[in-house]
């Protein structure tokens, strides 16, 4: 246990989990300058994220497209890039898979799994562009992704405007085929047992699946150290013999497959996909993404449990709002604080390296007085 | 619709995101991105809207209260875009994130108080139906075709670009606002305070995307909602990098991409007969920018430090 623990580097944790009670401390302190009650408000968003096991399979619900979304942020990240553009992703991700949906006859299973799939290479493409552009132009990456994001939104709302539009309500897509579901016989049974009534599904077995694939990326293969060594210096890695601009196209590309699978399951989820508006919309799990992939230190883990926090916040804001009369989006100040904070590390990291030598010093005094 | 509507509407479009991406200039041009010009928009179009129906309640004109708004909002736009400097500047966060967590906060937080304040989703509207005429410039106003130009919004971004222009070219400012996004260590060396001249240039932004953003909410929605912005900030941004980071070419490319939004808001007034729907007139500028930095790629304009926190030690 004690190896454990001197394992765990302080200063990779301590920084997060300062950044998330900075946040919540502001969070708190706005609540009370409204003339409401901090701890009611908190004590209102904590039950509603643990109160029953509805609350807490919608708050999985929720978090299954961060954590995706988070993912396709963090694989661009390690290899030094930027990917602002997960929300074009998720969205052009979700036309396809709902297109298959609505077009495509296939038995249950076959159905979805080829609307992910296809939600997933939509993604890549959409990925691609960016990647390509910034390895062969060295066009920067972020500027090519924000305007992908609105040509995305445009061809989105077209799409659903013009081909597949709801009768009822043409600012939506029209019924899917009862084939493209993700509740899975057995999977469901449980997923039913366990959180009832929510709208849970095998949505969260694929983002863990995800997870695990990121990070076997990442740790165990040729590619995912070449993409780190792309990251961390790219002329060392160029020198090394790696195919940096290959890398980097790539690297893009795969960022945006885990964010077009985030659009396929979320649309698969709520059975249509809406006329976006930008930002307010589905839009926003995209950028929620860049928050997860930062505060979980780009790793599958973090990513997963940062999810499952900023998830957890957007579940229980709504409950928030009904007993303590706290606006909910309060959630959002704080989640954007917490990423203002991790970004703004330097301010922490003084602090945290403190904290580190005066453990050390700790811990030598401890050897010195063992050995005699 | 006849040519002077058309010139009138292309105006009224794209005034607001010229001097955002002026804003946008300043800032970008000391090394410091800014993709936060979203949320100083949101900040400034709130609080024009705040001001002015709080206002307008106490008895006040309808001109004064928005005038009132708008000063107010140049000092809300700097003070906001204080966050986004200590983070990037002084505690060297990365840019890109830092501007998106100003952007998340802002709409969170206006969102936020307009439930505090009006109870509700968004404000009502402060009115501009029944007061659109108070914007034009009394006397020239009636000037036969022309009169409808001078309006005092549009006359206040031409100033601005022209400011603008000769602040950047023409001052020592501008001269170590420039030194400072090209070559930090350079500048550090000739005895410019680099942190100063940044957090001064952000500041600039954040006034420069407040009032931007009061004159989006002016122009089309009238109140404050969590669409009145609508990504007008992405694409002011859009057209600093279109414009290649100069006041005039920037000025044009605004033009140019508001004639595009108008003609698709309009329907095919350009081109009757041939079915161009209008997300493709919507989605054209953002496609016209990745068309033009690949083809700019050779010799980009951009500046050399843009988005490189500056670092003394490591000179």
């Amino acid at each position: 246990m004690d190896k454990l623990i001197a394992r765990i580097n302080w200063r990779k944790v301590l920084i997060p989990m300062l950044s998330i009670l900075s946040a919540f401390v502001i969070g708190a302190l706005i609540i009370i300058a409204s003339g409401r009650n901090p701890i009611e408000a908190f004590g209102a968003l904590f039950s509603g994220v643990f109160g029953n096991q509805y609350y807490m399979g919608e708050w999985l619900f929720r978090t299954v497209p961060i954590i995706l979304t988070g993912l396709a942020v963090a694989f661009a990240f390690r290899t030094g890039l930027f990917n602002i553009g997960a929300p074009g992703q998720l969205a052009i991700g979700g036309l396809v898979a709902v297109i298959i949906g609505i077009h495509v006859e296939l038995p249950a299973l076959l159905h979805t799994t080829l609307m992910i799939v296809a939600g997933g290479a939509a993604g890549f493409v959409w990925g691609f562009i960016p990647g390509i552009l910034k390895a062969r132009y060295r066009v920067h990456e972020v500027v090519v992704s924000i305007m992908l994001n609105y040509t995305a939104l445009y061809l989105v709302n077209y799409w659903i405007l013009n081909f597949i539009p709801n009768p009822m309500n043409p600012a939506q897509s029209m019924a899917m085929q009862s084939t493209a579901t993700l509740k899975v016989p057995f999977f469901t049974e449980i997923l039913a047992f366990l959180f009832p009534n929510s709208r849970i599904n095998f949505g969260i077995f694929i983002a863990i699946i995800a997870c695990i694939v990121f990070s076997f990326i990442i740790n165990k293969t040729t590619f995912g150290y070449e993409l780190r060594a792309v990251g961390l210096n790219p002329s060392g890695a160029q020198y090394a013999g790696m195919k940096v601009n290959r890398n980097i196209a790539l690297s893009m590309a795969i960022a945006g497959v885990f964010a077009g699978v985030a659009g396929a399951i979320y649309m698969i989820s709520l059975g249509k996909i809406d006329v976006e508006q930008g930002l307010t919309g589905y839009y926003a799990i995209g950028f929620d993404g860049i928050a997860v992939a930062l505060l979980g230190n780009s790793t599958g883990v973090g990513v997963f449990f940062s999810a499952l926090l900023l998830g957890g916040l957007k579940a229980g804001a709504a409950s928030m709002q009904a007993f303590a009369q706290v606006p909910a989006e309060i959630v959002e100040i704080i989640s954007s604080l917490i990423l203002l904070f991790v970004a703004s590390g330097y301010l922490f990291e003084r602090f945290a390296d403190q904290w580190t030598l005066k453990r050390i010093k700790k811990q030598r005094q401890q050897k010195v007085e063992v050995s005699k | 619709m006849d040519i002077m509507g058309l010139i009138i509407n292309v105006l009224l479009f794209a005034s607001p995101l010229i001097i955002v991406a002026m804003g946008g200039l300043f800032s970008e041009r000391s090394g410091v991105v800014n993709i936060g010009l979203e949320g100083l928009m949101i900040v400034g179009a709130f609080v024009t809207t705040a001001t002015s129906l709080i206002l307008q309640d106490m008895g006040l004109s309808f001109l004064v209260s928005v005038l009132i708004g708008i000063g107010l909002s140049v000092i809300a736009g700097a003070v906001f875009s204080l966050i986004h400097a200590y983070a990037s500047i002084s505690l060297r966060a990365n840019q890109t994130i830092s501007g998106i967590a100003l952007n998340m906060l802002a709409l969170g937080f206006t969102m936020y108080l307009t439930q505090i304040i009006f109870q509700g989703k968004e404000t009502e509207s402060i009115g501009i139906g029944q007061n659109a005429a108070s914007f034009l410039i009394p006397g020239l106003k009636d000037i036969p075709v022309i009169g409808g130009l001078f309006d005092w919004r549009v006359m206040l971004v031409a100033v601005v670009v022209v400011v603008t222009w000769y602040v950047i070219y023409k001052r020592p400012f501008g001269l170590r606002l420039r030194a400072c996004g090209e070559h930090p260590g350079a500048a550090d060396s000739m005895g410019i305070n680099v942190a100063k001249m940044r957090y001064q240039a952000v500041m600039i932004s954040g006034m420069l995307a407040a009032v931007g953003g009061a004159l989006q909410m002016l122009a089309f929605a009238g109140k404050f909602a969590p669409y009145t912005i609508n990504g007008a900030g992405f694409m002011a941004l859009a057209i600093l990098v279109f414009g290649q980071w100069r006041p005039f070419s920037v000025m044009t490319a605004g033009l140019f991409f508001g004639l595009l939004r108008v003609i698709g808001v309009t329907g095919n007034s350009l081109f009757p007969g041939v079915p161009i729907p209008e997300q493709v007139y919507f989605a054209l500028p953002y496609i016209f920018v990745v068309v033009a930095l690949v083809l700019f790629s050779r010799n980009a304009m951009a500046p050399k430090a843009l988005g490189i926190p500056y670092d003394k030690s490591s000179r």
